[in-house]
């Protein structure tokens, strides 16, 4: 749930509205060859990661009308989209698509999401905090990732991109008045 | 006043060094240190180039090692002392008497701090650590109001370090087995206090509950801002109702406090938060950065700039200004 006040962007809903008939299959392609791409470039992202690399990780972008099941496994990582995450998953991260991005990017802070009741998490804490350490420390670049094969095509998506960056960047920017404790 | 700042990762090592850090602290990635959660810390090689980066922009690096050895065990910690000078670590955090004899006697010329894990908060405890061992500077416990600080700074022979941001512990820091009683891992020897292991979360009739082992510790409503699953910020239900005991969820944020911490003669502020993220490093090192450049300027300094990042979304000026509820 997102408390009064909060600024995270979230997708506007009839983006949302329009993506949900969307054919899953069409996204697997260009997630198999994200996750690859960000293997091949970030392999110390593996060593943080450990024994947690074996677990299954479900990504919920509460403003989008599908969610993603990462598998960060070092021989062949996986981001499957899914209609409907699985039960048997050992952590499930929820919250807005730009506090998703935005912690990869470096935007924002993810205990400061989880204060403000942005993100729910649950199961395996010591797995969640393993991936979240390890993507903060591996400064992944997603934009460039995952746009630069596309070439001239990737415009308008980088346009999109940058507005969601710009958008965290104002929630940096913020400021709010805190209740103070004495 | 030197700016102290929290290092996680390399990355936030970075981070910190570009944000304006006079010194960054960090720690291994094992138990011989007090935040020592999955995915965090410094390999061995990670500390090296870390420190070769820190000082190539002119920052010092304290590593902390500042857990006390279990028996049987010592060599671990030792071998971190050693690897922590050999990396070229400008200043040891320590807090086990065993182990500052231990790094004095074996590297001499090596500076040592006390860590706030010793919880030295009087000047004849603060002075012993400076014989035995020529320590030279201590991390004060969270303890303190600015006036008792003062009169500790006017009464010992070395500097001072206080904390001015992040997560607050009001306990004799050091000796804490809340967690401990909860989940079998002591804060103070394995180096994790609520280890992530034990900590669950769980949605149920629109409220989250935080449980620690077996105990469910809290229980937030719709939108209520949350905070860590530790027990002393739990809410426990007594003759006298429910409610919190020991400890709000929430942030020490002192930046109002600066011109008396300054007054008082503290050497050194330090930001709490390894466990966090570089954005967090970047923004409380470039908040705090700013608060100094204000103070030594005359400026007014802007307090509410930080406030999005702390805990239960709420701050406080802790003992520093004690006040009766």
């Amino acid at each position: 749930m997102q408390p009064a006040g909060s600024v995270v962007p979230q997708v506007p809903a009839p983006i949302a509205a329009a993506l949900r008939p969307l054919p899953l299959l069409l996204l697997r392609p260009p997630l198999a060859m994200l996750a690859v791409r960000i293997r091949d470039r970030h392999p110390e992202l593996f060593e943080r990661l450990g024994p947690h690399a074996a677990k299954r990780f479900g990504l919920d972008p509460t403003d989008l009308p599908f969610a993603f099941v990462l598998e960060p496994r070092p021989a062949a990582p996986s981001v499957t989209p899914v209609r409907q995450l699985p039960r048997d998953l050992d952590v499930r991260i929820a919250g807005p698509l730009g506090a998703l991005l935005g912690m990869v990017d470096g935007a924002f802070d993810g205990d400061a999401l989880f204060f403000s009741r942005s993100l729910q998490v649950e199961g395996d804490m010591e797995a969640l905090l393993a991936l979240r350490n390890a993507v903060d420390d591996a400064c992944i670049d997603l934009r460039r990732i995952a746009l630069s094969p596309l070439g001239p095509a990737a415009d308008p998506l980088d346009r999109a991109f940058r507005r969601v960056r710009a958008a965290a960047g104002r929630v940096a920017a913020h400021r709010t008045e805190s209740r103070s404790w004495n | 006043m030197e700016l102290i700042c929290p290092a996680g990762t390399p990355a936030a090592l970075k981070a910190a060094v570009a944000a304006g850090a006079d010194a960054v602290y960090c720690g291994f990635r094992d138990e011989t240190n007090a935040r020592n959660f999955p995915g965090l810390n410094f390999s061995r090689d990670e500390l090296r180039a870390g420190i070769e980066h820190a000082h190539r922009g002119g920052v010092r690096v304290l590593v902390a090692v500042n857990t006390f050895p279990r028996a049987g065990a010592i060599e671990v910690w030792h071998r971190a002392v050693d690897d922590a000078v050999a990396a070229g670590a400008d200043a040891l955090i320590l807090a086990d008497l065993g182990l500052l004899a231990y790094a004095a006697n074996r590297h001499p010329g090596q500076r040592l701090h006390v860590s706030v894990q010793a919880a030295a908060a009087n000047p004849d405890a603060i002075g012993f650590y400076v014989e035995a061992f020529g320590v030279r500077r201590v991390v004060l416990p969270r303890v303190l109001s600015v006036p008792e600080i003062a009169a500790i700074v006017r009464e010992i022979d070395c500097e001072t370090e206080v904390f001015v941001f992040g997560g607050l512990c009001v306990m004799a820091e050091g000796r804490c087995s809340l967690s401990s009683y909860a989940t079998g891992q002591s804060p103070n020897m394995q180096g994790v206090c609520s280890p992530a292991g034990h900590v669950r979360y769980e949605e149920r009739d629109g409220r989250m509950l935080s449980r620690l082992g077996r105990f469910t510790i809290n229980a937030f409503g719709p939108g209520e801002a949350a905070g860590y699953p530790t027990l002393c910020k739990g809410r426990f239900a007594t003759d006298l109702g429910t409610g919190y005991l020991f400890e709000d969820p929430v942030s020490l944020d002192a930046a109002s406090l600066l011109p008396a911490l300054r007054d008082a003669g503290v050497t050194a502020l330090k930001i709490e938060g390894r466990q966090r993220s570089r954005a967090y490093t970047e923004r409380v090192v470039g908040g705090f950065r700013d608060a100094l450049a204000a103070l030594a300027a005359g400026r007014e300094i802007d307090t509410a700039a930080l406030a999005d990042l702390t805990e239960g979304q709420a701050t406080t000026a802790g003992a520093y200004r004690k006040t009766w509820r």
